[in-house]
C-alpha cells in the first residue's frame, strides 16, 4: 500500500504529466524559434509529428488540427425535401441510397475536401441535407445538385505525341460519338457464363443502336469513355462492332463494383425529386471575423474571471486559475481529438461553461472559509470544504447535463432539436460540465495538498 | 428573509412588464421559426439604405426590411426565396454595386419553421418534466420541489417577456438559439435553487429546533455570497461576449446573462420565500 503522501505525490506527477500532453496537442503544427544572443543563433521550426502510430496490422492516424463549423470556417449547407410520394414502397430504401450516391458524386464534382451528403428523416419525411465547406460560389452548386445526370459516350481521339504530357482525360476522349443517357435503357449486372465474372450489360433505344453501331466500328479496338456529369466513369476498349445495341462492359469488375457501375448509368435523372427548404451559406470573411471576436471575448473574460478569483480568494484562486489554464488546455484537446468542429454557438458554450466551471471552486472555497472560521486547521479545513461541497456539485451539474442532452439529442430522435447550431453549443456545454467537475475538484484538490501544504 | 415584500414587489413587477409587453408588442420571430431569407453582404461604397430599397422595388423583388449588422455589413431581410429569385437578385446587387460582396445568406421554408416551432415546444416540456423528476427525488419534501418549479418557470417567463421587450426597442428576435437559452435557465435556475436549498436541509439536520424563517436566514447568509460569485465569473464571460463578440450571437450571449441573472435572483428571492410561505401554512 502506498503511503497518503506517496498517492498524493503520484497524482500530482499525473496531474503534470496530463497537462505537458494537453498543451503539446494544442501547440501549433510548427513553430519558428529564432534566437539570437551573442554568438548563439539558434534559427529553426520545431514541427509536431503527426500523431501516428502503427502496432501489427492496426495503424492509427489523427489531424489534429481544430475543425470549424460552417459558419467559422465559411461554406453552405443546403436542406432539400425528397419526394417519396410516385415512388413505391420498398423501393424508397435503395432509391434512397442511390440518391445520396449521386449527390454525392455531384459534389465531389466542385473539388471541396470534406463535403458531407446525409439523409434525414424528420417526422416522416426524407431529407437530404448537404454541407459544403469553402464553397464560393453556392448558387451554382444548388443547380448541380438539383439537375439531371448526363450521361455522354465519347470516343478516344489520337493525340499528338508533343501534347501527349499536357493532354488531360478530357483531351483524350474528344470525339463525340452523339450518344447520351437518353439512349440507354437500361444497364445491369450479368454475370458471364465462361468465367463467371461478373459484367456490366447495356441496353440502347433504336437511336441509341444505330448511333452505338456507328461508334463501334469507328473506334473499333479503341476505347470509348462513358462520362457521367462529365466525369470518366469507365472507358472500355472495343473489342468488336455492335449491331444490336446491346453492349456488354467486362474488366476487372467484382460485384459490388460492377453495381456500382450499373447505377451510375442508371442514373440518368435523379431517383426521387428533391426541392430545396433551407440554405444557409456564410462567407469566409465573416467566419474570420467571428472566430477573432469569440477568442478576443473569451480571453478577456478569462482574464476577468481569473482577476476575480484571485481578488476574492487570493492564493486559493491563484489555485483554482491554474485549474482553470488546465481545463482550458484539456477541453482544447478533446475538441482536436475527438474531433468536434467548433460552431460560433459553440464557443459561447464553451465560454459558458468557462464560467460553471470555478462555480466548483467557488462552492468549496466557501466551504473552506467558514470551516477555517470554526477553529479547523487549514488542512482539515481544505478537506472538509471539498467533502461538503461535493454534495452541492453534484447535484447542481445534474441539472445541467440534463438539459444538455435534450438539447444536444445523442440518440437523433426525430421530435427533437437536430439543428446544428444548437448542438454545436449542447456538445461544448456537456463536455465542459464533465471537465469542470474534473478539474475543479479532483485537480484542484491535489493541487492544493501538495502546493499548499507548507502553509 | 425581512426583505420578502421588496422581493415579491420586485417579482410582481418583472412579471407584470413581461405580460404587458408580451400582450402588446408580441414577439419578433426569426427566420428560424417564420420562415424566409436573409442577406448579408457589403459594399465599400456604404449606399444609402433607400437607395438599395428602390432598386428591390424596381427590380420587384420581396424585401421586407434592411438594416445594418457589425456597423458597416447590410441585412437584408426577405419572404423565402427561391433559387431563381436568389439569382435575379444576385444579378441585380452586381450591377448596382460591382464590388458587392455576399457575406451570408440563410433561407428556411416555412414547413421547417413550424417543425422546429413544435420541437421547441415539445424539449421545453420534456426539459421541464425531466427537473421536476429529479427536484422531486433530491426534495422528498414538495414544497421544496413546488417552490424549486416555480422560481423556475419564473425565471423563463421574465426571459420570454425582457425578449418581447427587447424584440420591440431594439429588434431582438426569437431564434432556435433564444430556445437553447431558455433551456439553459432552466437548469441554470434550477442548479442555484438546488444549492441553497441542500444548505437549509443540512442546517435542519444540525439543528432540528430553529424555526424556518431564522433557517431560511442562515442558509441565506451563508450561500449568498457563493451564489452572488458563482455568477459574476458566468457573468463576466457573457459580457465580454456581448460586448466583444459578433453580432450572430450577440442575442443569445444577453438572452444566457438575463436567464443566470434572473436565476441567482430567484433562489434567494422567489423559492426561498415560497419555502417559508407552505411551512408557515402547514404549522397553523
Amino acid at each position: 500500500m502506498a503511503s497518503p503522501q506517496k498517492k498524493t505525490r503520484n497524482i500530482f506527477i499525473f496531474i503534470i504529466f496530463l497537462t505537458l500532453v494537453c498543451l503539446f496537442l494544442n501547440l501549433p503544427k510548427s513553430i519558428p524559434i529564432s534566437l539570437h544572443l551573442g554568438k548563439i543563433n539558434i534559427d529553426q521550426t520545431l514541427t509536431r509529428p503527426d500523431f501516428a502510430f502503427k502496432i501489427g496490422s492496426f495503424s492509427f492516424k489523427k489531424d489534429l488540427s481544430l475543425k470549424y463549423g460552417l459558419d467559422l470556417a465559411g461554406g453552405a449547407s443546403l436542406t432539400f425535401d425528397i419526394d417519396t410520394t410516385k415512388a413505391k414502397k420498398e423501393n424508397i430504401p435503395s432509391a434512397l441510397e442511390s440518391l445520396k450516391g449521386n449527390i454525392e458524386r455531384r459534389v465531389n464534382l466542385f473539388g471541396i475536401s470534406e463535403a458531407n451528403v446525409m439523409i434525414s428523416n424528420q417526422n416522416g419525411q426524407n431529407r437530404l441535407i448537404v454541407e459544403l465547406p469553402g464553397i464560393e460560389n453556392v448558387d451554382e452548386a444548388i443547380a448541380l445538385i438539383g439537375k439531371t445526370a448526363e450521361l455522354n459516350f465519347k470516343g478516344e481521339t489520337t493525340i499528338p505525341p508533343e501534347a501527349t504530357a499536357s493532354a488531360t482525360i478530357y483531351d483524350q476522349f474528344s470525339a463525340d460519338t452523339g450518344i447520351n443517357g437518353s439512349h440507354l435503357i437500361k444497364a445491369s449486372v450479368e454475370i458471364n457464363p465462361n468465367n463467371s465474372e461478373p459484367e456490366v450489360a447495356l441496353e440502347f433505344n433504336p437511336e441509341g443502336t444505330k448511333l452505338f453501331a456507328t461508334a463501334t466500328k469507328k473506334f473499333l479496338n479503341q476505347r470509348i469513355a462513358i462520362f457521367l456529369d462529365e466525369f470518366p466513369v469507365t472507358y472500355p476498349t472495343v473489342q468488336s462492332e455492335i449491331p444490336d445495341g446491346k453492349a456488354v462492359i467486362n474488366g476487372n469488375f467484382d460485384i459490388k463494383s460492377a453495381k456500382t457501375l450499373a447505377a451510375q448509368l442508371n442514373a440518368g435523372a435523379l431517383p426521387l425529386p428533391i426541392t430545396l427548404i433551407q440554405q444557409s451559406q456564410v462567407g469566409a470573411t465573416l467566419g474570420k471575423d467571428s472566430i477573432n471576436k469569440g477568442i478576443k471575448a473569451g480571453l478577456v473574460g478569462l482574464l476577468l474571471v481569473s482577476l476575480f478569483m484571485i481578488g476574492n480568494y487570493g492564493y486559493l484562486g491563484f489555485i483554482a486559475d491554474i485549474g482553470l489554464i488546465i481545463y482550458g488546455l484539456i477541453t482544447l484537446a478533446l475538441y482536436r481529438l475527438i474531433p468536434i468542429s467548433l460552431s460560433f454557438p459553440g464557443i459561447v458554450g464553451f465560454i459558458l461553461s468557462v464560467g460553471m466551471a470555478v462555480d466548483s471552486n467557488i462552492l468549496i472555497f466557501s466551504r473552506m472559509k467558514e470551516e477555517l472560521r470554526l477553529g479547523k486547521p487549514w488542512n482539515t479545513a481544505m478537506e472538509l470544504g471539498f467533502g461538503r461541497a461535493w454534495d452541492s456539485i453534484k447535484d447542481a451539474n445534474t441539472c445541467t447535463i440534463i438539459t444538455g442532452l435534450i438539447l444536444f439529442n445523442p440518440l437523433n430522435w426525430s421530435f427533437f432539436n437536430s439543428s446544428g447550431m444548437v448542438r454545436g453549443f449542447a456538445v461544448t456545454l456537456l463536455l465542459g460540465i464533465f471537465i469542470g467537475i474534473f478539474t475543479g475538484v479532483f485537480v484542484t484538490r491535489n493541487l492544493l495538498r501538495v502546493l499548499a501544504k507548507k502553509n | 428573509m425581512k426583505y420578502r415584500p421588496l422581493f415579491y414587489f420586485i417579482s410582481f413587477l418583472l412579471i407584470a412588464t413581461s405580460i404587458f409587453s408580451i400582450a402588446k408588442w408580441g414577439f419578433k420571430t426569426s427566420i428560424d421559426f417564420a420562415g424566409g431569407s436573409i442577406l448579408e453582404a457589403s459594399f465599400p461604397g456604404q449606399p444609402d439604405k433607400a437607395k438599395l430599397s428602390d432598386l428591390f422595388t424596381q427590380q420587384n423583388l420581396p424585401l421586407n426590411s434592411i438594416s445594418l449588422a457589425n456597423q458597416k455589413n447590410y441585412l437584408f431581410k426577405f419572404q423565402n426565396i427561391t433559387p431563381e429569385t436568389k439569382t435575379k437578385l444576385n444579378e441585380a446587387l452586381k450591377k448596382f454595386d460591382p464590388k458587392y460582396e455576399e457575406l451570408r445568406f440563410e433561407s428556411v421554408g416555412p414547413i421547417l419553421g413550424k417543425e422546429l416551432l413544435k420541437k421547441t415546444i415539445f424539449a421545453i416540456i420534456l426539459s421541464s418534466l425531466f427537473l421536476l423528476l429529479f427536484i422531486g427525488r433530491r426534495f422528498k419534501d414538495l414544497s421544496f420541489g413546488a417552490s424549486a418549479i416555480i422560481a423556475m418557470f419564473h425565471d423563463s417567463f421574465i426571459l420570454i417577456g425582457s425578449f418581447s421587450l427587447l424584440g420591440h426597442f431594439f429588434g431582438a428576435e426569437l431564434d432556435a438559439l433564444f430556445v437553447t437559452a431558455l433551456l439553459t435557465t432552466l437548469s441554470a435556475s434550477v442548479h442555484d435553487t438546488v444549492v441553497t436549498f441542500d444548505r437549509i436541509r443540512e442546517l435542519r439536520r444540525q439543528n432540528y429546533k430553529i424555526d424556518w424563517v431564522n433557517l431560511a436566514n442562515q442558509a441565506v447568509t451563508e450561500t449568498i455570497v457563493r451564489s452572488v460569485n458563482n455568477s459574476m465569473t458566468i457573468i463576466f464571460m457573457l459580457l465580454s461576449l456581448v460586448v466583444l463578440g459578433g453580432d450572430t450571437t450577440r442575442w443569445f450571449a444577453v438572452a444566457l446573462l438575463i436567464g443566470v441573472i434572473c436565476g441567482t435572483y430567484s433562489s434567494t428571492a422567489v423559492a426561498i420565500p415560497l419555502v417559508l410561505f407552505w411551512k408557515r401554512k402547514s404549522q397553523k
